[in-house]
């Protein structure tokens, strides 16, 4: 039978709270960028304005038919070489500035399908109505329409946020030390693999759990 | 900038030997293709039994169901990899462990990668289906209750054949993601689409060339099983019977 000793895990506690920073850092990062990326994505998706509408669900398209893994190796290793070329070599260590740029592009595609499912939500008397109030349609979009569909879509918005917390571990394949990263070194150099990989299952775990049973609890206040 | 476009070096050779660099893209595309079929099979027959469990009455079944969905829900996608390929084998009884290890690289990620998406999709599946099943107006179950079918022929006959048909829409996107879900396998060395991604970009120093190719496989396998989905769910449809699962 395999013994366990967990011994390890206290001391490099400093450690993987560094890493659980980055973790937060990448995963705040992507869900303000998202949500606000995404919703221009969604609203120009929805204009009646052909091109427009036709670029931005192209945009949505292809991020969202691509894996999560090609989108952070092309942030890592393709797009820099780009930027390389226009900065020259002052750029050092990317690792984080390509991670979170590769998330908040990604979650943008996938924030935009939620929001435009829940501007198309909101009944369409209430774009007419503020259209013939007078209101522009940007006035409309702005002040009627999004307030009420952010309501409706509140909960799909936060299970986002937690399925994208979870994602940030795949920022392993460009070695950034995030949590799951930070678990994976402390037990490759302790050759205790198993009990950190076991002990960072189970924080991600309570974590998502907990915000899971959150946003169940904050569906049934919000309804509207 | 100063790249050197050069679109004929997949037809070069692999220093592997008698195999060019398209022929690794193929190898990459033939492992993408099996790992996301296979898992796929477990994730309907695992998502099948334990969406229809969530719907029991017996609370320790539905309870049993529900653990398995939040468990495998609330891990990332990684770590569950991470943990069938370097913590199980560690764990199982000596001989066992010994045995997996011993066996050649390649069939130890196969084996760990395919057990570990195709459990953590049945999560989702499960979901899917118990919405499917939710969905029906409770009047059915009654119904086949009222008629003399025991609870398993209720299920058998007259609930399980609507939601299948149901759940399909829903399937569709989850089937998508199983693809693109397989490309976590990389991190463990299984050799499937993104691994050869990288490996080109090692070789070749034509990294542009590489990952384009590779994502535009990644787009065309998306096109088409979009398209293929789109057929099923249109010969499976229930004629006017507009409920998606959510």
């Amino acid at each position: 039978m395999y013994e366990y000793d967990w011994s390890s895990i206290p001391g490099a506690l400093p450690i993987l709270w560094d890493g659980m920073k980055i973790t937060f850092a990448v995963t705040v990062a992507a869900i303000v960028v998202g949500i606000v990326w995404g919703t221009l994505l969604a609203v120009a998706r929805l204009s009646s304005h052909g091109p427009i509408a036709w670029l931005a669900a192209g945009y949505v398209n292809l991020f969202r038919s691509v894996p999560l893994v090609m989108v952070i190796l092309w942030f890592y290793l393709i797009v820099p070489q780009l930027l390389r070329a226009v900065f020259g070599d002052a750029i050092q260590d990317i690792r984080l500035a390509s991670a979170v740029t590769a998330f908040c592009l990604f979650e943008a595609a996938y924030y935009s399908e939620i929001v435009r499912a829940g501007i198309q939500s909101v009944s369409r008397g209430q774009i007419s109505a503020a259209l013939a109030l007078g209101f522009t349609y940007g006035q409309a979009m702005r002040l009627i329409i999004l307030p009420q569909a952010l309501r409706n879509m509140l909960p799909l918005l936060l299970t986002q946020a937690i399925i994208l917390f979870q994602d940030t571990s795949l920022v392993y394949v460009i070695g950034l030390a995030d949590f799951f990263g930070a678990s994976y070194k402390v037990g490759d150099r302790d050759g205790r693999l198993v009990e950190l990989l076991l002990f960072a299952g189970l924080v991600y775990f309570v974590l998502c759990f907990a915000a899971s049973m959150l946003v169940k609890f904050l569906r049934r206040r919000v309804a509207v | 900038m100063n790249y050197n476009w050069n679109w004929g070096v997949f037809l070069q050779e692999a220093p592997s030997g008698a195999d060019t660099y398209l022929g690794w893209l193929l190898t990459g595309l033939k492992w993408t293709l099996l790992l996301s079929l296979s898992a796929w099979a477990v994730a309907l027959a695992v998502g099948g039994i334990v969406g229809v469990l969530r719907t029991a009455p017996g609370r320790a079944l539905s309870l049993a169901a529900a653990s398995y969905v939040e468990v495998f829900r609330n891990i990332p996608l990684l770590v569950q990899l991470f943990i069938w390929y370097f913590v199980l084998p560690e764990l199982l009884p000596v001989k066992m462990g010994d045995a997996f290890k011993q066996m050649n690289p390649l069939a130890q990620q196969f084996i760990a990668a395919w057990l570990c998406l195709g459990l953590f999709t049945a999560a989702r599946v499960a979901e899917q289906v118990r919405a499917g099943i939710q969905s029906l107006p409770p009047g059915q179950k009654n119904a086949g209750l009222a008629l003399g079918f025991t609870l398993p022929q209720t299920y058998r006959y007259v609930l399980l054949p609507m939601a299948v048909r149901i759940v399909v829409p829903p399937l569709t996107s989850e089937f998508l993601n199983i693809f693109k879900n397989s490309a976590v396998a990389t991190t463990i060395g299984l050799i499937e689409l993104s691994r050869q991604a990288q490996q080109l970009v090692d070789y070749t120093a034509q990294p542009f060339e590489a990952f384009i190719a590779v994502t535009a496989l990644y787009l065309m396998l998306n096109v088409t099983i979009m398209s293929i989905m789109r057929k099923v769910e249109r010969m499976l449809r229930v004629p006017g019977f507009i409920v998606a699962g959510k």
